[in-house]
């Protein structure tokens, strides 16, 4: 899209920022409850507790706690986690490169499945194998992704345990790594056996996240091909003797990825969502794992940078898809 | 005798229906001498579009050949093997579409359409290949070629695209030319130039044309000879100059007489005599109580 | 050519026809509401009647299962069966109490986003776009503890999270149809914004609406089986799917059926709600605007 929209949708993104602050601030504030609870040791006295309370300022009223929160966050700080007694911006960037390694693999894998499965729904139209795509796409849409979590870790936990089903590493394998991507690094540094430990970790969370975009992707994308082989340029390089194959291929394909990047964008941002149960769900270390944690401990200034944190992550990820989606189709770069 | 360039004989295309086969061709009986211009008159439904489709192996998903042949040069295109017929088609037969704003590929560029054709069709090289695509596109008066190359086609108006199309139908020296309504979709001004250039170039390369139309008044400008076809038929065949100073059917003396023509007021245009509506009606009502069945 | 097959075949289609998948939705949809309603009388056992001398027991079918417990029992010796069957009802007035709050809620303002534009398209929009923000997990996950646990949080969850769906799509809807000729039509026949409204828009945004209420009812079923496995659902007494998976994946070893069967049940009634969105959408749908 052209420089203008691109201005106006950054334009938008502090105060959609602000907004998912505001909103999360109130609600939090508005539990029943102690945040502080956790840290009361059985002998305090009123004096401590309000001391407690005065530390983490909690005895303001809610709109100068909020301004105060709002001050600090602006500059990078914000907070410290009651419940791990640690900075909380450190906690989150400490855990977030696992969650964005997960995300990588299960988009990757999704994308893949998709497409392959599209692609052959599309050329075997009305015969066998279409059924089997329209079957596996229907019961992909019927079971999200924690239920999947879940049939996996049955599967090959319990009925065949052939893989992990908790954790990002096995402790056994050297886990000396200079930064959070273990992933990237591992493969960057050619230590293949560690790669090969952390992907038998990654494989099932990752697929369980990646079914139910890999089901919205494939019936988006065969939809769209079935649409585009019919379009008078499709048929007419056919009159130009190009096989089907090849129709399908490289007139179909680039023009029906439009639209289904376009569909399949939102459920790439239920992806991220969808990390908070699966991570549960596979001890996994990633923030998704630590939200659940924070949100039933009560953690407070966790929850708030967490949160914020998947905003940032969501409108990041929809501003990409909006320049993805002007780059596939030259008709939008105009105006 | 020469051989014909293209020879339908006794064509029949049915499609699968609910009970019966519909029929959309009734026995289509055509010739095309070499680098003859050809006209193939119809209303919309008669089934012009089925010849063009049988011609190139297009049939829509249900429809079948049952009965007849189409020939290229002597050669059932039928019974030829697969992948001889896909060397022919675009090279030695082409099209030109109807529709030139849905007739290009949206996302890719000019130069890249074009080059794909010569690349795969002439096993020109890259290079090779633009440098030619950039010489077809000033043959069909585009004004400047470096430029519209790197175009994509929404960049285009509506007769620049026909254009480039009409340019990538002559691409390859065809021996035929199947021009389906080419200038229908496009505005009066504009249709002349189109059509003059399909002259030009169909002198030039010496490639026969079938051209397929409603209007009449084309066919007189453009064709040597034409073909009338109503409800899947052929009804009247011959030399344009004879065709129109004396048509001997019913049904293409009131084409001619429902033409709008600049010498004669609107209001002149004949109604019909009620008996050869009556026939003409017959027929059509079988032909068409066949295919709403089969759309039920 | 002149003209593509889509076209023909679409016309080959008649008008109203019973998608299959309408049938096969709907009953398995009957079947749940059946069962819901139908609990104490199919149920074999008393849901909440612990047996300790009973406890764990492997289905009926299996090595060391008892007839009197098909599908055996959990570690305090409660029927699986009964509390499966139990579990129904929470799913179904879960399902049909937050779809259609989410949906009346949501469509009210994506029609009112859409039919008067300017400030109040302005307003809604935002709100859609701070809501789609979150994490949907997330969200009703602090929703749910924010109000407390128990039946009300889960449905107040679920119409605060999902109104931006149904907002969304009824906001584009109306915007589309405002433009139709229809519309101005109506306008210039002298009706009123509210008539034109209801006359003209409503029926056209229908169909989409019932497919949408239909996935949504199978979403509501599944945020109340993550509600219920973090533990911010109904008491631990009342039996749901989600808690019952809960269990299940503490004693994964011990009893995996406890696990199993309770995902069964959520995958069936959210297939059923969703082929019978699905199956709506297309009889419905005179155009097929697919």
């Amino acid at each position: 899209m052209g420089n203008g929209a691109v201005l106006r949708r950054l334009l938008l993104v502090p105060p959609t920022l602000f907004g998912v602050a505001v909103v999360v601030f109130v609600l939090l504030r508005v539990v029943p409850g102690d945040p502080v609870s956790m840290m009361i040791s059985p002998g305090a006295t009123p004096a401590d507790i309000a001391a407690l309370h005065a530390r983490y300022g909690l005895d303001l009223p809610i709109g100068e706690q909020f301004f105060v929160w709002l001050k600090a966050a602006v500059s990078g700080d914000f907070g410290i986690s009651i419940t791990r007694r640690q900075n909380v911006l450190g906690l989150i960037l400490g855990r977030l490169p696992a969650t964005l390694e997960l995300v990588l693999v299960a988009t990757v894998i999704a994308f893949a499945i998709g497409w392959g499965m599209a692609l052959l729904g599309a050329y075997f139209r009305r015969r066998s194998p279409e059924w089997v795509v329209d079957g596996f796409v229907a019961i992909s849409l019927a079971v999200p992704d924690f239920l999947w979590g879940l049939l996996f870790i049955l599967l090959f936990g319990v009925l065949w345990p052939v893989l992990p089903i908790s954790g990002r590493i096995d402790p056994r394998v050297g886990v000396d790594f200079h930064t959070g991507f273990f992933l990237l690094e591992s493969l960057l540094t050619g230590r293949w056996t560690v790669t090969g430990d952390l992907l038998r970790h990654l494989i099932l969370p990752a697929m369980a996240l990646a079914l139910p975009l890999s089901a919205i992707v494939t019936r988006v994308l065969k939809a769209s091909l079935g649409e585009a082989e019919l379009q008078d340029y499709a048929q007419v390089a056919r009159s130009r003797g190009f096989t089907r194959r090849r129709v399908l291929i490289r007139e179909a394909l680039p023009n029906a990825l439009i639209s289904t990047v376009t569909l399949a964008g939102v459920q790439l941002t239920f992806l991220i969502g969808g990390t908070v149960l699966v991570e549960r769900i596979f001890s996994y270390e990633g923030i998704g794992n630590m939200a659940v944690d924070a949100m039933i401990n009560r953690d407070l200034p966790l929850i708030q940078g967490l949160v914020l944190t998947f905003a940032i992550l969501f409108i990041i990820l929809n501003l990409l898809i909006d320049l993805f989606i002007s780059w596939l189709d030259p008709r939008l770069q105009h105006g | 005798m020469t051989v014909p360039v293209l020879e339908i004989a006794d064509l029949h295309v049915a499609l699968a229906g609910a009970s019966e086969p519909v029929p959309l061709l009734r026995g289509v009986n055509l010739k095309v001498a070499p680098s003859e211009v050809r006209g193939l008159v119809g209303e919309s439904g008669a089934g012009k579009s089925m010849i063009g489709r049988s011609i190139f192996g297009l049939l829509p998903s249900g429809a079948r050949i049952t009965r007849g042949r189409v020939t290229f040069e002597g050669v059932d295109l039928a019974g030829m093997p697969d992948a001889e017929r896909r060397d022919l088609l675009g090279a030695r037969i082409a099209l030109i579409p109807q529709d030139p704003m849905t007739s290009l590929n949206p996302v890719k560029r000019i130069g890249e359409q074009i080059g794909v054709l010569l690349r795969v069709k002439l096993r020109m090289a890259r290079d090779a290949a633009r440098a030619r695509a950039l010489d077809l596109l000033a043959e069909v008066a585009i004004r400047d070629p470096a430029r519209v190359i790197d175009l994509y086609p929404h960049e285009l108006s509506g007769g620049m695209r026909q254009r480039i199309l009409i340019a990538m139908a002559f691409a390859c020296t065809p021996r035929l030319v199947i021009a389906d309504e080419p200038t229908t979709a496009l505005d009066v001004t504009v249709q002349r130039q189109v059509l003059r250039l399909i002259h030009d170039l169909q002198h030039r390369h010496g490639a026969a044309v079938l051209f397929v139309t409603h209007n009449f008044g084309l066919v007189a400008k453009l064709c040597q000879s034409v073909t009338v076809l109503y409800a899947g038929r052929v009804v009247e065949d011959g030399d344009t100059v004879n065709v129109l100073a004396a048509p001997r059917e019913p049904y293409t003396q009131a084409l001619l007489a429902a033409t709008p023509r600049f010498d004669r007021p609107a209001d002149a245009l004949a109604l019909l005599d009620r008996a050869v509506t009556d026939t003409l009606l017959a027929d059509a009502r079988a032909y068409d109580a066949a295919h709403v069945e089969a759309y039920r | 050519m002149a003209e593509t097959t889509a076209a023909a075949d679409a016309r080959r289609r008649p008008a109203i026809q019973l998608d299959p998948r309408v049938i096969a939705g709907g009953t398995i949809v009957a079947i749940l509401l059946l069962t819901a309603i139908a609990a104490p009388l199919i149920a074999p056992h008393n849901p909440l009647d612990q047996d300790l001398l009973s406890a764990q027991l492997p289905p009926s079918w299996s090595a060391g299962g008892d007839a009197a417990h098909f599908f055996g029992t959990d570690s305090l010796g409660r029927d699986t069966l009964s509390r499966l069957i139990y579990a129904s009802r929470i799913a179904v007035i879960v399902a049909l109490v937050a779809a259609t709050l989410a949906c009346a809620i949501g469509s009210l303002l994506g029609l009112a986003a859409g039919f008067f534009r300017g400030a109040v398209d302005q307003v809604v929009s935002r709100l859609i776009d701070i809501w789609m923000s979150f994490p949907p997990v997330l969200l009703s996950i602090v929703l749910a503890a924010a109000v407390g646990a128990g039946l009300s949080s889960v449905i107040l969850a679920i119409v605060v999270v999902d109104w931006t769906r149904f907002a969304r799509v009824v906001r584009a809807e109306t915007l589309l149809q405002r433009q139709l000729d229809y519309v101005a039509a109506a306008k210039v026949a002298g009706l009123t914004p509210m008539a034109v409204l209801f006359k003209e828009v409503v029926p056209n945004v229908l169909p989409p609406l019932v497919t949408l209420l239909s996935v949504e009812m199978g979403i509501a079923v599944l945020v109340e089986a993550i509600l219920s496995f973090v533990g911010l659902s109904v008491s631990t007494d009342t039996p749901t799917w989600g808690g019952m998976i809960a269990e299940g994946r503490q004693l994964i070893n011990q009893t995996p059926w406890l696990l199993a069967l309770p995902i069964g049940c959520i995958i069936v009634t959210v297939l059923g709600f969703n082929l019978l969105g699905d199956g709506l959408r297309t009889s419905l749908d005179p155009v097929q605007r697919r």
